[in-house]
Formats: C-alpha cells, structure tokens, sequence
C-alpha cells in the first residue's frame, strides 16, 4: 500500500537577501563599530555562516544614545501623536508586505520552523505596530492623566527566541508612546533586526528614532549603564535581568524586566483530553520551547494519569523534526550550542535524580543543534527539572490528587509567568484564575498572544507588563 | 474490551458510557483542524495521494432527476476515471439510491468493473423519517439488487430528543439485515447535530451498534464534511481501536469538491487515525465533482500544465 509520506516543501531562501556583513544602525544609517571587531551569526539547524555582525562597544553605544536624544529633543517629542501613529502603521504595513521575507530571514538565523515564523511571529509584529498606532494619539484617554509624557530615550534589550516579535514588543509602544530608541538584539538572533533597520528607511522614519546596535552581552550591559538613559526595558533570562535590576538601582532608571518562568499546565479529569494534549504539546514544544511562558511542568490529576499520558506520547511521536525551512516541519534547531549544552545538563540532572525520560522517535539531523521532544514522568517538587527553566523541549510530568494540591504545586515555583488550567468546569476554571500566581492564565488553551492583552510576571518572572493599555503606562512618565 | 462490557444496549448503559467520553473543546478541535490544514504535500507525495484519494472516492449521484442512463454513465466513470489513462485507478465504489442499485451493479459488472461495490443510501435517506418498517424494506431491498454496501442514516431526531436506545437499536437492527458481507456506513448527518460532542457521541454510538464505517453527512445539509467534524471523528475510531481492537472506517462526504480539500482528508486521517487508515478499506470520500479535479491535478503534475475541463469527462 505504500505510507503517505510527506516529501520536502522547503520554502525558498531566495527571497532573502542577507549580505556579507552589517554594521550599526545609528541616526538612520548603517556605519561600522568604532572597535570594528565583529561576531558571526549561524543557521543552528546545519552551523552555517549567516552574516558578520558588527560588536558594538562603549563609544557606539554613546553615539546610539546621542543620536536618539537628538530625535527625541528634536524631532520625535515635538510630534503630534497623529504623525507617531503614521509612521508606526507604515511600519505595519511594510512588514506584512515583506512578511516571508522576514519569516525566511527568521527561520535561518533562529531555527524554529517557517510554520511558525510565517503563521505566528511575523504577523503578530505587525500587529503589535497596528496596535500601537491606534494608541498614539489617545494616549490622553488611556487612564494615564490628561497630558502623559514620555520618559525620552529607552533602552531595549531582546532576547533570540522571538527576535522580531519582541523588538516589535519593545520599539511599537515606545514609539507610540513618544520615546526614542536604542535596541540591542540577541547575540545569535541579530538578522530581522537589520532587516527591520531597512524597515525604517523605508518608512521615513525620522532618522535617530530608532538605533539598532548589535553586540555580545557586554554591549547589553554597557547600554543599561549609559548615563543618559531614561528607562530600560529587557526581556531574557532571571539571571541577567537580576543584574540589570541591580545596575538600575545606582540610577533609578524606571525598568520593565520580562524574564523566565517555569508554567504549570494543570489537567483536571473533565478536561477536553484530546484538546488538552494538544495544548501540552503546543505549550512545551512550540519554538522548541524556547518560551519563557511555555508550560514546562504538567500537572497531571491523578485519575487520567495513564490514559493521558498514552494520548500525549502517542501525539508526540506524530511531531516532525527537521529542516524548519520545511513548511512541514513542527518543531525545529536549537539556537546555539550553549543552549543545547544547558538543554543536556539539566536533562542529565533529572535524570541522575531518579526521574523517567521518554523522547519522541525523532531522527536527529546530522548537523545543527537539536533536541528531540522528551518528557520526565516521575517528577516531583524536588527535582530540578521541576523548578529552573529549562528554555527547551523538555517536559516535565507532575501528579497531583485535588484542585487544591494542583494550585499549591503550580504555585510553588520562584517563578510567576504562566499556567494553563484545562476543565469542561466553568467554575473551576475562574477558582483557579484566582488562585494561580501568574501573569497570564490561560484556560483550555496556551500560548495565545494578543497585543491588546497585557503580558507579565510575578515573582522573579519579572517587572512590569507589555502589551495593551498596561504596556503603555510603562513608557510614559509616572504612570504605572 | 472492558469499557464495552458495560454495553447491554439499554438506554441506561448507553447514557453512562457516552457520559465517560471527555468533552471536545470546539475551538481546540477548530485550530488543530486547521494547522493540519497548513500541511504542505507536494511533489511525489501529491501524485500519491491524488491516487489514494481516487481509489477512495465514493462516487456519487444522489438526484431525484437520476436515471438508468445517468447511473450507467457514473459506472463507467468510475470504472475508467480517465479513459486516456489507465493507470488511474478505479474508485471505491458507487452510491446511488436503492432502486438504482440493480442498474448499476448490472452494468460495473457487464463493462469489466466486478470489483467495484455498489453503495446504496437506505433507510429513508436523507431525512430519515420513515417508520422502522419502511427503514428495514428499503435496506433489504437494495442489498437483494446487488449492493453490497449501505450508507444510513442515523434518527437525527431520536439522537437530539435524548432516545439513544432508539437511534442504537435502528442501527443494530440494519446491520442485522447487512450480515457480515454488506458493509454497513452509519451517516451521523453532523450539520444537523451541530456540536462536537454530539459528533463524538453519535460516532461512539454508531461503532457500538456495530458500524463499519461512520460517516459524516448526507450532503443534503450544510455544513457537511468539515475539518473539525473529520478530526472528532477520527479520533473516535482510533480510541475505538484501543478499547475493542476493531478498526471502524471514515467516510467524510459532502462539500469536499477540490484536490486540496481531498489531500487535506487525508492528511487528518494519517495524522489523527494514522497511516492504517488510509485504505480505501478504513477511508473513503463520497463526493461526484471532486473526481474530476483529481484527474486535472493528476494530468497538470505528468504534464505541467493545466488543461481545460473538456480534458475530463462530464458523468
């Protein structure tokens, strides 16, 4: 009979044209760093290099800063808001026009599938700009005062796991909220944001405005220490944002810190099981779980522990590992090496602690970074796969025996991002939205994003909320 | 077999048992239909499954206007989908109305199409408002002209007003009459039982009652064989699997008019019920224009190009 056997549907490279080397993105224009030392960036899923990256150091940083004050001074802050939103709703439209384009360079740089880039991060940054433009001119209506201000030049940090969403994160409300900027992207996942640079030409954006300048984490640390800094706002790891907490404190720079998580996905025994499983699956192996709101811990009730536990490895060997140029593919590379090499440790702690690992039947590609989709059953509070972030496609199984028991291990975390709560129960769906110390709470469903919904952690999860109309108040002054 | 032993057939053990089915949560079933949807099946896998779904359509007319000629016409089609080609296989099988079996079995097997079965819509189709009687004669009737399968309908009525018993006991009443060498296709009509979980229920009560197939629709109704619908579906048959070990066949039809709607059937079947599924055994497609776009496909990917519709034959 033969087997259905799904052959290559590579999405084409050709429409993306990376050049040989980028330099800076200051006051609207590329130039070299004044080190002129410069970093490669690769494709993780077969170690190619992708481009030469420019390492920006203290004096370009100053330059960076320089020019988005002189914007801000200038240009951006005598603005009406009506201009604002035009230039942010050209940008919009610019990167739904380029859409694949991004999504190709996104896919090469990152790894993660073209299913992803092409049906989730690029058409969310556009959103996120068409949001944002609506805003810019009600900025009166929002609840912050009659005349809100904004804070003037801001620092922006973003992590490699949604590089353009998260700079459309960033740059979007700032902007619309009457700010400059000086963003610096991740170290691996520098590429949109060079293409987002040539977003700006095209849209005229007055020059200054926006400044991209690329780097290692000794670039990120030496833009949060820039004097002239008004506020700061960073997305990544607890450790780093810890440290960026600690440097702001000297100034009292106002600071939006958006870090890790370890999210609870809570499966009580009404749940929709198939439905359920499928949010298991999207909550841990989407981005190959490089998401600091992914659902890294099921809690599992204990009554459908088997049954489910059939249904989800039986899904996850349906998963298709491989080329994320394929638009078949569902889960794709690791972006580095060091974050394979965290992948593995952590895995190896769980197991050296007595927990039972299970991975998806994946064939592994010879070349590239990856991670094949595994679970650990047998986990408890106590291990360590249980409580730090893994950032990986690794899944790690709890039981619990009643709701109350459910929401006392989902909370039992230092961490605060996320957490799916799966019933048929109505009641017990808003029992648990109260009870769960999370930012975002999702109910039969996970890993959904909206502009207009706010997006936040307690406890060491982070600072602060982006997205809707809390997101604004974090660029405007004294509003919280 | 456990969670079947609970089965006596009375109203009672049947509500308990649909009652352990876990819910459908429409919206869930809704994205994972359509991110299926997004499977990109190019190349060899598209030559692949243009003949897998060919060899799985359950070639259709279903017309008060049909005729002795019309229905031979159909046969010959589905015999030689296209007369240039024969390397195209023939389709599943032919569904035609009851009284319209004889002359379609008489001429599939005058024209050399012996292996070809004659599906037949019974028991009062589509609406299935008919008294038992008139239900049980309609079937045997077609089954003494040569059909060899019978695609009913379910009591939507009965289902909706809570009367399991009643809907379960038709089924295993036209079964009976079926015996073992009639394969019987239940078709739940899912546009009148709106819900998922009505589909999910209605599926589980079917495989029960002793179905061969499940299927979706009558094509009288919109909306017929959506994504969503096939997905529950689907999933029920393969639960099913795992608590009996019998393998219950899936027959969406309706509203599936184009090769891609066809690959995307498909698709749901191997992913969801998995590969064992795609025979023309366990799936099959009922539809009459989907054909025909199978073949311009097929010819555009030997060829290259597409060719007009007069490069197909009308039925």
């Amino acid at each position: 009979m033969g087997n259905f056997e799904y052959a290559p549907a590579p999405e084409s490279k050709a429409i993306a044209d990376i050049k040989k080397d980028y330099g800076l993105f200051i006051n609207g224009r590329f130039v070299a760093s004044n080190s002129k030392k410069h970093f490669e960036t690769i494709n993780p899923a077969n170690e190619e290099v992708l481009a030469k990256i420019s390492l920006a150091d203290e004096v370009d940083i100053d330059k960076a800063v320089k020019a988005a004050r002189s914007a801000y001074v200038k240009v951006w802050s005598r603005m009406s808001g009506r201009e604002r939103a035009k230039y942010l709703f050209r940008i919009a439209r610019l990167l739904q026009e380029r859409a694949r384009e991004f999504a190709v360079v996104e896919t090469l740089d990152n790894g993660k599938p073209i299913r992803e880039t092409r049906d989730t991060d690029i058409p969310l940054s556009a959103a996120h700009f068409f949001y944002h433009a609506g805003w810019a001119d009600k900025l009166e209506f929002a609840g912050f005062g009659a005349r809100p201000k904004a804070h003037g030049v801001v620092a922006q940090i973003i992590p490699w796991n949604f590089p353009l969403l998260m700079l459309a994160w960033k740059i979007a409300p700032a902007l619309a909220t009457g700010n400059t900027v000086v963003l610096k992207p991740a170290e691996t996942t520098p590429l949109t944001a060079l293409l987002f640079a040539e977003v700006c030409q095209q849209a005229d954006l007055p020059v200054g405005v926006v400044n991209l300048i690329t780097g290692d984490g000794g670039t990120g640390a030496a833009l949060v220490k820039h004097r002239d800094i008004d506020k700061v706002a960073f997305t990544g790891s607890t450790e780093v944002g810890k440290l960026i907490a600690r440097s702001v404190a000297d100034s009292n720079t106002p600071a939006t810190l958006e870090l890790g998580g370890k999210g609870a996905n809570i499966v009580f025994e009404d749940a929709p099981l198939d439905q359920a499983v499928e949010g298991i699956i999207n909550g841990i192996f989407f981005n190959q779980g490089h998401v600091c709101c992914a659902g890294s811990r099921l809690l599992l009730q204990e009554n459908i522990y088997d049954e489910f536990l059939g249904k989800l490895q039986k899904r996850m060997s349906k998963i298709r590992l491989g080329d994320p140029l394929d638009k078949n593919t569902d889960i794709g590379a690791i972006n580095s090496a060091a974050q394979l090499s965290k992948i593995h440790e952590l895995s190896s702690s769980g197991q050296a602690e007595g927990a039972d690992i299970w991975s998806a039947p994946c064939q592994i590609p010879s070349k590239g970074f990856w991670f094949a989709p595994t679970i650990f059953t047998g986990v408890t509070q106590a291990h360590r796969i249980a409580r730090e972030e893994i950032f990986g496609p690794v899944l790690s199984v709890l039981t619990f025996r009643t709701p109350q028991e459910a929401i006392e291990k989902a909370n039992n975390t230092p961490f605060g991002l996320s957490a799916g709560v799966w019933t048929d129960k109505g009641s017990r769906i808003l029992w648990a939205g109260n009870h769960l110390k999370a930012g975002v709470i999702w109910a039969n469903t996970f890993n959904k994003f909206d502009p207009a919904s706010p997006f936040g952690g307690y406890k060491e999860s982070g600072w602060g909320r982006e997205g809707g109309r809390h997101g604004l108040g974090a660029y405007l002054k004294g509003a919280k | 077999m456990s969670a079947l032993n609970l089965i006596d057939g009375s109203e009672a053990s049947l509500r308990r048992f649909l009652q352990t089915l876990p819910g459908v949560d429409q919206i869930g079933a809704q994205e994972r239909a359509a991110m299926l949807g997004t499977r990109s099946i190019k190349t060899t896998s598209k030559k692949w499954a243009i003949d897998r779904a060919i060899s799985m359509i359950d070639l259709t007319t279903l017309e008060g206007a049909d005729t002795a000629g019309k229905v031979r016409s159909l046969c010959s089609k589905a015999l030689r989908p296209d007369p240039q080609d024969a390397t195209v296989p023939h389709v599943g099988a032919v569904c035609v109305y009851s009284d319209m079996v004889g002359i379609a079995r008489n001429h599939l097997d005058s024209i050399g199409g012996q292996d070809i079965p004659v599906a037949a819509v019974a028991t009062a189709f589509p609406s299935g408002r008919a008294s038992r009687k008139v239900k049980l004669q309609d079937s045997r009737d077609a089954i003494s002209l040569g059909a060899s399968e019978i695609d009913m309908v379910i009591d939507r009525g009965a289902f909706l007003s809570g009367q399991l018993g009643e809907v379960f006991d038709e089924i295993r009443a036209i079964k009976e009459i079926c015996g073992d060498k009639v394969h019987l296709k239940v078709i739940l009509e899912t546009g009148e039982l709106v819900t998922l979980d009505n589909v999910r229920k209605a599926s589980y009560l079917a495989m029960l009652a002793g179905a061969d197939f499940i299927k979706t629709s009558t094509g009288k109704v919109t909306p017929a064989a959506t994504a969503p619908v096939v997905l529950v579906m689907l999933e029920a048959v393969r639960d099913f699997f795992e608590i009996s070990q019998i393998r219950i066949g899936v027959k969406p039809a309706g509203g599936i008019r184009s090769t891609k709607d066809a690959i995307k059937q498909l698709v749901l079947a191997n992913e969801i019920a998995g590969p064992h599924w795609l025979t023309p055994e366990l799936f099959r497609i009922g539809a009459s224009a989907l054909l025909n776009d199978l073949l311009m496909q097929r010819m555009k990917l030997s060829t290259g190009r597409y060719s007009s519709v007069n490069y197909v034959t009308v039925d």
